[in-house]
């Protein structure tokens, strides 16, 4: 077998300052099997068309400047071996840009997004240090290990722009931030967790807005896994007593007392629960709708009335919360 | 009889307002040949919201449920993609921290278990694709699916991460899942392609975040009824949720009709191996959906 394969790749191309719509190229070529995703781009540029255009730097994985999407998987473009893409997507790739509707030039987008939410979330140590130390701040390995690997990200942007919350709401801090704002929280130097909280926790912008969908974890080159660094902001909230009572944080806490009560969710009182009886009349239209269906029952909201399945053995579940819970809303 | 047996964590919602998911279930499982155990003791998987208020718990209640597989000596199953990843997200925990799972296990010791780490848990799906296998399941179609465009929406939880469920969904790749789109074709249906099908549905979001959850399961419809697409598949009774009982909702907020019926797998499998229209249940949607049944045997 030989060690290239002629393919033909596609690129996304567009120049905001001259083109109304962008449009698709194809790039014949014999990949090898060592190339890399910026390889080609590179050989695109080198071999047929200079004004390609698309940032680099350090091809070592640690600049993050490389960061684009093929057929609308992230890749670090100098990390991600081109086989194994073109394995994957049956030999028919596109070079597309992180976010098309940011695309200034090809594959280089207008990031400011991307670090404004990054700054708003104090990516720093906050920390009221003597300017003339006698000792270094050290940290046990403990301490490192609390960070988790929420240190090792390099502002690529790929979760950024993998997210879907972010894509619908333009508020969201996102991934990255939220990463950011936990590896800074966590930090025992650190000074300002109750601020960076109150910046995380807020409805619209903060935690509560992760859809859950893991396109985050899925997406980074380098492991931070920050749908999990925005579980435990999720946690600290109510570790620190910092979490306020609102739709969502009462959805949060109203499954322990639920599964308290039947072991399952009782899923008409996790609605009422969390928006309150005031907040119910969003609710009405389906819940009218359910129970033409006979998904729920007339009764299933009254005081008195439990329609609700309960598990066998429900007092060990009862005692299990007794004694395991840790945190309060 | 196939040799198979697992224990049903059947979740919440089965038990609620999707009761057609349960039936269906044990429906395929009857018509496979597929031993099924419910595991009755078993709680709410914490729905990764119990997880945000109080992990330590979570992790508790969840290693209680595989307890009761583990005592079978089953292979859990679920039916549900947000219980498959949580329960499946609590055993790496606890087989990967021997520190966490000690302490899990004082807990579980005041009500006599003990946490071991002997079963495996997967979803429904992936036992029918993996375990039973697509050709013995092509052999027991009755009503082949041939007369719809099925669109498969796989739902992030079986695919997201991809190391957590490596182990129970045959490598599953989640920026191309192929699972669902075998299935369609074993049961001979023409499975739809698009770009939305490895997508979020947004019912995570729902009460907090209402417009996102509405955009996202509502572009999700727009994509498959733009490709053609007769009914929506999905193995995830939160999607099935979102996107059929809220289905006028999502239609006013794309600004476009995206009315679809949207099946539970094993409604759809049930329909090909001749369960009977009860035992698929799909009266029970809110969108109608019941021509469904009688469109597959013209």
């Amino acid at each position: 077998m030989s060690d290239t394969r002629k393919v033909k790749i596609k690129a996304f191309r567009f120049n905001a300052e001259t083109d109304y719509l962008p449009y698709t190229k194809e790039y014949e070529m014999e990949v090898g099997k060592d190339e890399l995703v910026l390889d080609l781009m590179n050989r695109i540029k080198w071999e047929h068309d200079g004004s390609f255009s698309y940032r680099r730097s350090c091809r070592h994985g640690i600049c993050g400047a490389c960061g684009i999407k093929v057929n609308g998987k992230p890749v670090l473009a100098c990390k991600q071996n081109a086989i194994e893409l073109l394995d994957l997507f049956d030999n028919d790739i596109t070079l597309e840009p992180q976010s098309k509707r940011r695309a200034v030039k090809d594959m280089i987008i207008d990031k400011g997004d991307f670090w404004d939410k990054h700054a708003a979330v104090k990516p720093y140590i906050v920390a009221d240090i003597d300017p003339r130390p006698e000792k270094e701040s050290k940290q046990s390995i403990a301490e490192f290990n609390a960070l988790l690997d929420a240190d090792l990200c390099i502002q690529c942007g790929a979760c950024h722009y993998a997210c879907p919350a972010l894509e619908v709401n333009e508020d969201y801090l996102g991934p990255a931030a939220l990463a950011a704002a936990f590896r800074f929280t966590a930090d025992t130097r650190d000074e300002a967790t109750e601020e960076r909280l109150d910046i995380t926790f807020q409805t619209g912008t903060g935690v509560w807005d992760c859809v859950k969908c893991f396109e985050c974890a899925e997406a980074c080159p380098k492991e931070v896994n920050p749908i999990e660094k925005i579980g435990k902001l999720h946690n600290m909230q109510f570790e620190e007593g910092v979490a306020q009572s609102n739709v969502a944080t009462r959805h949060a806490e109203g499954f322990v007392r639920s599964i308290k009560k039947h072991g399952f969710l009782d899923e008409a009182d996790i609605v009422l629960y969390s928006e309150g009886y005031l907040g119910m009349h969003k609710h009405m239209k389906t819940a009218l709708k359910m129970l033409k269906a006979g998904k729920i029952h007339w009764n299933d909201a009254l005081p008195f009335v439990d329609n609700v399945p309960k598990s066998k053995n429900l007092d060990e579940i009862q005692k299990l919360i007794d004694i395991s819970m840790t945190n309060k809303l | 009889m196939s040799n198979l047996h697992y224990a049903l964590f059947t979740g919440c919602t089965a038990k609620q307002s999707t009761p057609e998911l349960l039936s269906s279930t044990l429906a395929v499982a009857e018509k496979l040949g597929i031993e099924i155990t419910i595991l009755e003791e078993a709680s709410c998987c914490g729905a990764s919201h119990l997880q945000d208020f109080d992990e330590f718990l979570a992790h508790v209640l969840n290693a209680r449920n595989i307890c009761y597989a583990e005592k079978l000596g089953l292979t859990m199953i679920t039916i549900c993609n947000t219980c498959q990843l949580n329960s499946a997200m609590t055993k790496h925990a606890l087989d990967t921290d021997a520190d966490l799972k000690a302490r899990v296990n004082e807990k579980l010791a005041e009500v006599g278990l003990e946490y071991k780490g002997t079963s495996e848990i997967k979803h429904f799906l992936y036992a029918l694709t993996e375990d039973y296998g697509l050709a013995a399941i092509k052999d027991k179609v009755v009503t082949p699916l041939s007369n719809f465009n099925i669109a498969p929406f796989y739902g992030c939880h079986n695919i997201r991460p991809g190391e957590l469920h490596h182990s129970s969904n045959g490598n599953e790749n989640s920026y191309v899942p192929k699972s669902l789109d075998n299935l369609i074709d074993a049961l001979e249906g023409h499975p739809v392609d698009y770009d939305s099908k490895n997508k979020c549905c947004g019912f995570h979001v729902e009460l907090q975040a209402t417009h996102t959850s509405e955009v996202l399961a509502g572009n999700a419809l727009v994509d498959a009824i733009d490709n053609n697409a007769d009914m929506v598949v999905t193995p995830c009774p939160l999607c099935h949720l979102k996107m059929d009982t809220y289905q006028d909702d999502l239609g006013k907020v794309v600004g476009r009709d995206v009315e679809i019926p949207v099946l539970h797998m094993p409604q759809m499998v049930a329909l090909a191996l001749g369960a009977t229209e009860k035992e698929i249940g799909l009266n029970y949607h809110v969108q109608k959906a019941t021509q469904v049944f009688s469109e597959a045997t013209v």
